[in-house]
Protein backbone atom coordinates (compact mmCIF):
# COMPACT_ATOMS: atom_id res chain seq x y z
CA UNK A 1 0.00 0.00 0.00
CA UNK A 2 1.10 3.17 -0.76
CA UNK A 3 1.62 5.94 2.04
CA UNK A 4 -1.58 7.66 1.11
CA UNK A 5 -3.39 4.17 0.89
CA UNK A 6 -2.10 3.83 4.65
CA UNK A 7 -3.78 7.33 5.47
CA UNK A 8 -6.99 6.17 4.13
CA UNK A 9 -6.79 3.36 6.42
CA UNK A 10 -6.03 4.72 9.46
CA UNK A 11 -8.74 7.27 8.70
CA UNK A 12 -11.48 4.92 8.01
CA UNK A 13 -10.97 2.87 11.08
CA UNK A 14 -11.54 5.79 12.95
CA UNK A 15 -14.68 7.09 11.28
CA UNK A 16 -15.88 3.32 12.57
CA UNK A 17 -15.05 5.26 16.24
CA UNK A 18 -17.42 8.06 15.32
CA UNK A 19 -21.08 7.94 16.71
CA UNK A 20 -24.29 9.68 15.08
CA UNK A 21 -24.81 13.55 17.27
CA UNK A 22 -20.89 13.71 18.61
CA UNK A 23 -19.18 17.07 18.51
CA UNK A 24 -15.90 15.99 16.83
CA UNK A 25 -12.52 17.92 16.10
CA UNK A 26 -10.19 16.54 13.49
CA UNK A 27 -6.70 17.81 13.79
CA UNK A 28 -4.20 18.03 10.91
CA UNK A 29 -2.84 15.53 8.35
CA UNK A 30 -4.51 11.70 8.73
CA UNK A 31 -7.15 12.96 11.12
CA UNK A 32 -8.54 15.77 8.58
CA UNK A 33 -8.85 12.72 6.20
CA UNK A 34 -10.91 11.13 9.34
CA UNK A 35 -14.25 13.64 7.25
CA UNK A 36 -14.37 11.54 4.21
CA UNK A 37 -15.43 8.60 5.38
CA UNK A 38 -18.34 9.59 7.78
CA UNK A 39 -21.04 9.20 4.55
CA UNK A 40 -24.81 8.50 6.66
CA UNK A 41 -23.50 9.64 10.45
CA UNK A 42 -24.49 13.16 11.41
CA UNK A 43 -21.20 14.36 13.55
CA UNK A 44 -20.54 17.49 14.02
CA UNK A 45 -17.27 18.99 13.44
CA UNK A 46 -15.61 21.74 15.82
CA UNK A 47 -12.77 24.07 14.25
CA UNK A 48 -10.61 25.48 17.20
CA UNK A 49 -10.73 29.14 14.86
CA UNK A 50 -14.64 29.25 15.90
CA UNK A 51 -17.28 27.02 14.47
CA UNK A 52 -19.58 23.94 14.90
CA UNK A 53 -20.83 22.65 11.90
CA UNK A 54 -17.60 22.55 9.96
CA UNK A 55 -18.39 20.97 6.14
CA UNK A 56 -16.70 19.95 3.05
CA UNK A 57 -13.81 22.40 0.96
CA UNK A 58 -15.45 24.72 -1.37
CA UNK A 59 -16.02 24.61 -4.61
CA UNK A 60 -14.79 27.93 -6.17
CA UNK A 61 -17.41 30.26 -6.86
CA UNK A 62 -18.32 29.29 -3.00
CA UNK A 63 -14.47 29.96 -2.00
CA UNK A 64 -14.53 32.30 1.41
CA UNK A 65 -10.91 32.91 2.37
CA UNK A 66 -12.03 33.69 5.71
CA UNK A 67 -14.14 31.11 6.07
CA UNK A 68 -10.98 28.65 6.96
CA UNK A 69 -10.11 25.47 9.02
CA UNK A 70 -7.94 24.98 12.22
CA UNK A 71 -5.32 24.09 9.35
CA UNK A 72 -6.00 27.25 7.30
CA UNK A 73 -7.56 25.37 4.64
CA UNK A 74 -10.70 26.77 2.78
CA UNK A 75 -14.11 25.31 4.28
CA UNK A 76 -17.64 25.05 4.05
CA UNK A 77 -19.95 24.97 6.57
CA UNK A 78 -23.19 22.73 7.51
CA UNK A 79 -26.80 23.83 7.87
CA UNK A 80 -26.76 24.08 11.83
CA UNK A 81 -23.79 25.81 11.93
CA UNK A 82 -22.76 28.08 14.14
CA UNK A 83 -19.88 30.67 14.79
CA UNK A 84 -17.66 32.09 18.25
CA UNK A 85 -14.41 33.53 19.14
CA UNK A 86 -11.62 31.55 20.05
CA UNK A 87 -12.42 32.35 23.88
CA UNK A 88 -15.69 30.76 23.44
CA UNK A 89 -14.09 27.82 21.13
CA UNK A 90 -11.42 26.84 23.79
CA UNK A 91 -14.01 26.84 26.80
CA UNK A 92 -15.61 24.58 25.09
CA UNK A 93 -12.53 22.43 24.08
CA UNK A 94 -11.37 22.45 28.08
CA UNK A 95 -14.49 22.65 29.76
CA UNK A 96 -15.45 18.91 28.24
CA UNK A 97 -18.15 19.68 25.39
CA UNK A 98 -16.23 18.28 22.68
CA UNK A 99 -16.90 14.52 22.47
CA UNK A 100 -13.88 13.14 20.50
CA UNK A 101 -10.70 15.12 19.71
CA UNK A 102 -8.91 12.73 16.45
CA UNK A 103 -5.06 13.99 16.77
CA UNK A 104 -2.03 12.86 15.27
CA UNK A 105 0.94 11.89 17.50
CA UNK A 106 4.46 11.39 16.65
CA UNK A 107 5.09 9.49 20.15
CA UNK A 108 2.80 7.40 22.80
CA UNK A 109 4.52 6.30 25.76
CA UNK A 110 3.07 2.68 27.53
CA UNK A 111 0.38 4.73 29.39
CA UNK A 112 -0.88 6.81 26.62
CA UNK A 113 0.73 9.84 27.28
CA UNK A 114 1.28 11.79 23.83
CA UNK A 115 3.91 14.12 21.99
CA UNK A 116 2.29 15.74 19.27
CA UNK A 117 3.68 19.40 19.23
CA UNK A 118 7.19 19.74 19.15
CA UNK A 119 10.79 17.29 17.87
CA UNK A 120 13.90 17.36 19.94
CA UNK A 121 16.41 19.62 18.28
CA UNK A 122 14.17 21.99 16.37
CA UNK A 123 13.25 25.37 17.44
CA UNK A 124 9.56 24.76 19.57
CA UNK A 125 7.87 27.66 18.19
CA UNK A 126 4.39 26.37 17.65
CA UNK A 127 1.41 24.46 19.78
CA UNK A 128 -1.40 25.81 18.55
CA UNK A 129 -4.61 23.87 19.97
CA UNK A 130 -3.14 20.38 21.00
CA UNK A 131 -2.33 20.67 24.79
CA UNK A 132 -6.14 21.90 24.50
CA UNK A 133 -7.42 19.25 22.82
CA UNK A 134 -5.48 16.75 25.31
CA UNK A 135 -6.56 17.98 28.73
CA UNK A 136 -10.51 18.99 27.36
CA UNK A 137 -11.53 16.45 25.09
CA UNK A 138 -14.42 14.04 26.39
CA UNK A 139 -12.46 11.07 24.40
CA UNK A 140 -9.13 11.12 23.10
CA UNK A 141 -7.99 8.89 19.70
CA UNK A 142 -4.57 8.94 18.23
CA UNK A 143 -4.01 8.55 14.71
CA UNK A 144 -0.49 7.69 13.29
CA UNK A 145 1.15 5.18 11.52
CA UNK A 146 2.85 2.63 13.50
CA UNK A 147 6.67 3.53 12.24
CA UNK A 148 8.22 6.72 11.26
CA UNK A 149 9.98 7.68 8.20
CA UNK A 150 12.82 6.65 10.06
CA UNK A 151 11.78 3.13 11.22
CA UNK A 152 11.43 4.32 14.43
CA UNK A 153 8.37 2.60 16.49
CA UNK A 154 6.09 5.55 17.65
CA UNK A 155 4.74 3.64 20.86
CA UNK A 156 7.75 3.59 23.10
CA UNK A 157 8.47 2.96 26.68
CA UNK A 158 9.59 6.70 27.68
CA UNK A 159 8.50 9.64 25.25
CA UNK A 160 12.07 11.24 23.57
CA UNK A 161 9.74 13.96 21.90
CA UNK A 162 8.27 16.94 24.31
CA UNK A 163 4.74 15.29 25.99
CA UNK A 164 1.69 17.23 25.24
CA UNK A 165 0.54 17.19 28.52
CA UNK A 166 -0.35 14.35 31.06
CA UNK A 167 -3.99 13.15 30.12
CA UNK A 168 -3.63 9.23 28.77
CA UNK A 169 -5.19 8.89 25.44
CA UNK A 170 -7.98 6.54 25.06
CA UNK A 171 -7.38 5.15 21.82
CA UNK A 172 -4.60 4.79 18.88
CA UNK A 173 -5.49 3.60 15.55
CA UNK A 174 -2.49 2.39 13.18
CA UNK A 175 -2.38 0.74 9.99
CA UNK A 176 -1.25 -2.68 11.31
CA UNK A 177 -3.41 -2.21 14.79
CA UNK A 178 -6.28 -0.33 17.19
CA UNK A 179 -3.97 -0.10 21.17
CA UNK A 180 -5.54 1.04 23.52
CA UNK A 181 -3.48 1.97 27.05
CA UNK A 182 -4.50 0.34 30.70
CA UNK A 183 -2.42 1.05 33.47
CA UNK A 184 1.16 1.13 31.45
CA UNK A 185 0.20 -1.66 29.72
CA UNK A 186 -0.41 -1.64 25.87
CA UNK A 187 -3.42 -3.42 24.60
CA UNK A 188 -4.09 -4.76 21.02
CA UNK A 189 -7.66 -4.17 20.95
CA UNK A 190 -7.71 -5.09 17.17
CA UNK A 191 -5.48 -6.45 14.18
CA UNK A 192 -5.86 -4.58 10.79
CA UNK A 193 -3.02 -5.82 8.42
CA UNK A 194 -0.93 -8.86 7.96
CA UNK A 195 1.26 -8.60 11.52
CA UNK A 196 0.44 -10.69 14.44
CA UNK A 197 0.90 -10.08 17.69
CA UNK A 198 4.04 -11.22 18.12
CA UNK A 199 4.86 -9.49 15.13
CA UNK A 200 4.26 -6.23 16.78
CA UNK A 201 5.67 -6.93 20.28
CA UNK A 202 9.01 -8.12 18.01
CA UNK A 203 9.35 -5.15 15.99
CA UNK A 204 8.07 -2.59 18.88
CA UNK A 205 10.46 -4.55 21.68
CA UNK A 206 7.93 -3.72 24.01
CA UNK A 207 5.02 -6.44 25.88
CA UNK A 208 1.82 -6.33 24.82
CA UNK A 209 -1.55 -7.41 25.77
CA UNK A 210 -3.81 -9.15 23.45
CA UNK A 211 -7.19 -8.59 23.42
CA UNK A 212 -8.41 -9.16 20.12
CA UNK A 213 -11.49 -10.82 19.12
CA UNK A 214 -11.42 -12.48 16.21
CA UNK B 1 -24.07 61.53 18.35
CA UNK B 2 -19.98 60.55 18.99
CA UNK B 3 -18.46 59.50 15.43
CA UNK B 4 -15.29 56.57 15.79
CA UNK B 5 -15.06 56.94 12.19
CA UNK B 6 -11.24 57.96 11.28
CA UNK B 7 -11.34 58.98 7.31
CA UNK B 8 -7.79 58.89 7.00
CA UNK B 9 -5.13 55.64 7.80
CA UNK B 10 -2.69 58.08 8.46
CA UNK B 11 -4.52 59.83 11.10
CA UNK B 12 -4.14 56.79 12.90
CA UNK B 13 0.08 57.01 12.58
CA UNK B 14 0.32 59.26 16.38
CA UNK B 15 -1.24 56.10 18.47
CA UNK B 16 1.71 54.28 17.57
CA UNK B 17 4.70 54.13 19.75
CA UNK B 18 8.06 52.79 20.29
CA UNK B 19 7.87 49.71 22.57
CA UNK B 20 4.12 49.39 22.65
CA UNK B 21 2.38 46.06 23.38
CA UNK B 22 -0.15 45.74 20.20
CA UNK B 23 -3.16 42.96 20.38
CA UNK B 24 -3.34 42.01 16.87
CA UNK B 25 -6.49 39.90 15.69
CA UNK B 26 -6.85 37.12 13.37
CA UNK B 27 -5.92 33.54 12.89
CA UNK B 28 -3.64 33.60 9.67
CA UNK B 29 -5.05 36.14 7.87
CA UNK B 30 -8.63 35.65 8.43
CA UNK B 31 -9.96 38.53 10.77
CA UNK B 32 -6.17 40.08 10.36
CA UNK B 33 -6.73 43.83 10.40
CA UNK B 34 -4.26 44.49 7.16
CA UNK B 35 -5.02 48.17 6.38
CA UNK B 36 -4.12 49.26 9.62
CA UNK B 37 -0.70 47.38 10.14
CA UNK B 38 0.23 48.40 6.74
CA UNK B 39 -0.19 52.11 8.42
CA UNK B 40 1.93 50.65 11.19
CA UNK B 41 4.29 49.54 8.74
CA UNK B 42 4.72 52.86 7.10
CA UNK B 43 5.73 54.76 10.51
CA UNK B 44 9.41 54.14 12.29
CA UNK B 45 7.87 52.65 15.44
CA UNK B 46 9.97 49.90 16.47
CA UNK B 47 10.29 47.39 19.68
CA UNK B 48 6.90 46.34 19.22
CA UNK B 49 5.60 43.18 21.43
CA UNK B 50 2.82 41.90 19.37
CA UNK B 51 0.19 39.21 20.85
CA UNK B 52 -1.32 37.59 17.66
CA UNK B 53 -1.96 33.69 17.56
CA UNK B 54 0.68 33.84 14.09
CA UNK B 55 2.87 36.27 12.32
CA UNK B 56 0.96 36.54 9.09
CA UNK B 57 2.46 35.46 5.71
CA UNK B 58 4.44 36.20 3.22
CA UNK B 59 5.26 39.90 3.13
CA UNK B 60 1.43 40.62 4.18
CA UNK B 61 0.06 41.32 7.55
CA UNK B 62 2.19 41.20 10.64
CA UNK B 63 4.96 39.39 8.44
CA UNK B 64 5.38 42.94 6.70
CA UNK B 65 6.51 44.56 10.48
CA UNK B 66 8.34 41.97 11.51
CA UNK B 67 10.53 41.79 7.82
CA UNK B 68 11.16 45.52 8.55
CA UNK B 69 11.75 44.65 12.14
CA UNK B 70 9.81 46.58 14.13
CA UNK B 71 8.76 43.53 16.36
CA UNK B 72 10.90 42.70 18.63
CA UNK B 73 8.79 39.91 20.84
CA UNK B 74 6.10 37.56 19.62
CA UNK B 75 3.39 36.13 22.05
CA UNK B 76 1.29 33.58 20.54
CA UNK B 77 0.44 29.66 19.65
CA UNK B 78 2.31 28.96 15.81
CA UNK B 79 4.76 30.25 14.36
CA UNK B 80 6.27 27.14 13.05
CA UNK B 81 4.84 27.94 9.77
CA UNK B 82 6.82 31.27 9.26
CA UNK B 83 10.33 30.44 8.50
CA UNK B 84 11.78 34.15 9.15
CA UNK B 85 10.10 34.14 12.38
CA UNK B 86 11.62 30.66 12.86
CA UNK B 87 15.39 32.02 11.93
CA UNK B 88 15.28 35.21 13.97
CA UNK B 89 14.36 33.81 16.36
CA UNK B 90 17.55 31.45 16.54
CA UNK B 91 19.12 34.11 16.23
CA UNK B 92 18.21 35.72 18.92
CA UNK B 93 16.68 38.61 16.95
CA UNK B 94 13.19 37.74 17.68
CA UNK B 95 12.09 37.26 21.36
CA UNK B 96 9.12 34.76 21.54
CA UNK B 97 6.60 33.27 23.91
CA UNK B 98 4.40 30.46 22.89
CA UNK B 99 1.31 29.68 24.49
CA UNK B 100 -1.36 26.69 24.13
CA UNK B 101 -3.66 28.42 22.00
CA UNK B 102 -6.29 28.17 24.41
CA UNK B 103 -4.43 29.54 27.27
CA UNK B 104 -3.60 32.95 24.74
CA UNK B 105 -7.20 33.37 23.98
CA UNK B 106 -8.73 33.08 27.92
CA UNK B 107 -5.63 35.10 28.70
CA UNK B 108 -6.77 38.15 26.71
CA UNK B 109 -10.25 37.47 27.91
CA UNK B 110 -9.36 37.64 31.55
CA UNK B 111 -7.18 41.26 30.64
CA UNK B 112 -10.84 42.74 29.43
CA UNK B 113 -12.58 41.32 32.24
CA UNK B 114 -10.74 42.54 34.75
CA UNK B 115 -9.68 38.90 36.02
CA UNK B 116 -5.50 38.84 37.08
CA UNK B 117 -4.99 35.47 35.59
CA UNK B 118 -6.68 31.80 35.87
CA UNK B 119 -5.82 28.25 37.02
CA UNK B 120 -5.80 26.09 33.51
CA UNK B 121 -4.84 22.13 32.88
CA UNK B 122 -4.07 23.03 29.89
CA UNK B 123 -0.08 21.94 29.26
CA UNK B 124 0.24 20.92 32.64
CA UNK B 125 3.64 18.72 32.69
CA UNK B 126 4.87 20.22 29.76
CA UNK B 127 7.83 22.25 28.87
CA UNK B 128 5.11 25.42 28.62
CA UNK B 129 4.41 25.06 31.86
CA UNK B 130 7.87 25.27 33.14
CA UNK B 131 8.78 28.34 35.87
CA UNK B 132 4.82 28.35 36.38
CA UNK B 133 3.10 27.72 39.09
CA UNK B 134 1.02 24.95 39.74
CA UNK B 135 -1.54 23.81 42.48
CA UNK B 136 -4.04 21.33 42.59
CA UNK B 137 -7.65 21.94 42.72
CA UNK B 138 -9.94 19.00 43.48
CA UNK B 139 -7.65 16.24 43.02
CA UNK B 140 -6.58 17.87 39.36
CA UNK B 141 -3.23 19.27 38.67
CA UNK B 142 -3.71 23.76 37.24
CA UNK B 143 -1.27 25.91 36.34
CA UNK B 144 -1.33 29.48 36.81
CA UNK B 145 -1.35 31.87 33.39
CA UNK B 146 -1.27 35.63 34.03
CA UNK B 147 -3.81 37.68 32.02
CA UNK B 148 -2.89 39.68 29.15
CA UNK B 149 -3.67 43.14 28.03
CA UNK B 150 -2.34 45.46 25.54
CA UNK B 151 -1.51 49.53 24.67
CA UNK B 152 -3.71 48.77 21.75
CA UNK B 153 -5.60 46.46 19.99
CA UNK B 154 -6.20 46.40 16.42
CA UNK B 155 -8.92 44.20 15.29
CA UNK B 156 -10.81 43.14 12.00
CA UNK B 157 -15.00 43.09 12.22
CA UNK B 158 -17.13 43.04 9.61
CA UNK B 159 -19.91 45.71 10.06
CA UNK B 160 -19.08 48.92 12.70
CA UNK B 161 -21.81 51.44 12.90
CA UNK B 162 -20.83 55.32 13.91
CA UNK B 163 -20.45 55.10 17.24
CA UNK B 164 -18.22 51.56 17.26
CA UNK B 165 -21.01 48.61 17.87
CA UNK B 166 -19.50 45.63 15.78
CA UNK B 167 -20.62 42.22 13.46
CA UNK B 168 -18.42 39.58 12.44
CA UNK B 169 -17.44 37.17 9.45
CA UNK B 170 -17.72 33.71 10.14
CA UNK B 171 -14.04 32.36 11.27
CA UNK B 172 -12.43 36.07 10.79
CA UNK B 173 -14.30 36.82 14.34
CA UNK B 174 -11.37 34.56 16.00
CA UNK B 175 -9.60 36.44 18.43
CA UNK B 176 -10.75 40.23 17.79
CA UNK B 177 -13.79 40.11 20.29
CA UNK B 178 -11.74 39.57 23.10
CA UNK B 179 -8.57 41.55 21.98
CA UNK B 180 -11.37 44.58 21.36
CA UNK B 181 -11.29 44.63 25.33
CA UNK B 182 -8.32 44.12 26.44
CA UNK B 183 -6.25 47.43 25.35
CA UNK B 184 -6.23 51.13 26.13
CA UNK B 185 -7.13 52.03 22.58
CA UNK B 186 -9.04 50.19 20.04
CA UNK B 187 -8.92 50.73 16.18
CA UNK B 188 -11.33 48.30 14.34
CA UNK B 189 -10.71 47.87 10.30
CA UNK B 190 -14.43 47.05 8.88
CA UNK B 191 -15.64 46.46 5.66
CA UNK B 192 -18.74 47.89 6.17
CA UNK B 193 -19.82 51.31 8.21
CA UNK B 194 -23.37 52.18 8.90
CA UNK B 195 -25.23 54.56 10.70
CA UNK B 196 -26.21 54.07 14.52
CA UNK B 197 -29.78 52.29 14.25
CA UNK B 198 -28.79 50.24 11.28
CA UNK B 199 -27.43 47.06 13.15
CA UNK B 200 -29.93 44.52 14.77
CA UNK B 201 -28.78 44.54 18.94
CA UNK B 202 -29.38 40.76 18.49
CA UNK B 203 -25.97 39.94 15.88
CA UNK B 204 -23.75 43.30 17.73
CA UNK B 205 -20.99 40.56 19.39
CA UNK B 206 -19.06 43.83 20.17
CA UNK B 207 -20.70 46.65 21.96
CA UNK B 208 -19.40 49.89 21.05
CA UNK B 209 -17.62 50.35 24.73
CA UNK B 210 -15.16 48.78 23.97
CA UNK B 211 -13.79 50.41 21.12
CA UNK B 212 -11.90 53.97 20.29
CA UNK B 213 -11.83 54.25 16.18
CA UNK B 214 -13.36 52.90 13.13
CA UNK B 215 -11.52 52.86 9.57
CA UNK B 216 -12.50 51.05 6.60
CA UNK B 217 -10.37 48.44 5.15
CA UNK B 218 -8.76 48.96 1.54
CA UNK B 219 -8.23 45.06 1.13
CA UNK B 220 -11.12 42.65 -0.38
CA UNK B 221 -11.08 39.62 -0.87
CA UNK B 222 -10.02 37.86 -4.77
CA UNK B 223 -10.66 34.46 -5.28
CA UNK B 224 -7.44 33.06 -2.43
CA UNK B 225 -6.08 36.42 -1.52
CA UNK B 226 -6.72 39.62 0.17
CA UNK B 227 -6.09 42.17 -2.34
CA UNK B 228 -5.03 45.64 -1.39
CA UNK B 229 -7.33 48.40 -3.80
Amino acid sequence: MSGLDVRAKIAKRIAEELEDGQVVNLGVGIPTLVASFMEGKQVFLQSENGLVGMGPPPSENELDIDLISAGKEPITITESASFFSSADSFAMIRGGHIDVAVLGILQINMKGEIANWAVPGQPILGVGGAMDLVVGAKKVIGAAMLFAKDGQAKIVEKLTYPTSGIRQIDLLVTEYAVFSFDNGEVVVNELLGHLTVEDLQQLLGIPLRQEVTL
Amino acid sequence: MKDKVVHSVSDLKSIFKDNQKILAGGFGLSGSPLTVIDTIAQTDVKGLHVVSNNLGDHGIGLHKLFIQGQIDKAIGSFFTMNREAVIAWSEGKLDIELLPQGTLAEAIRCGGAGIGGFYTKTAVGTELAKGKEEREIDGERYIFEKAIKGDVAIIRAKTADRLGNLTYHTTARNFNPMMATAADIVIAEVDEIVEVGDLDPEVIVTPHVYVDYIIQTAYSKAGDQYVRA
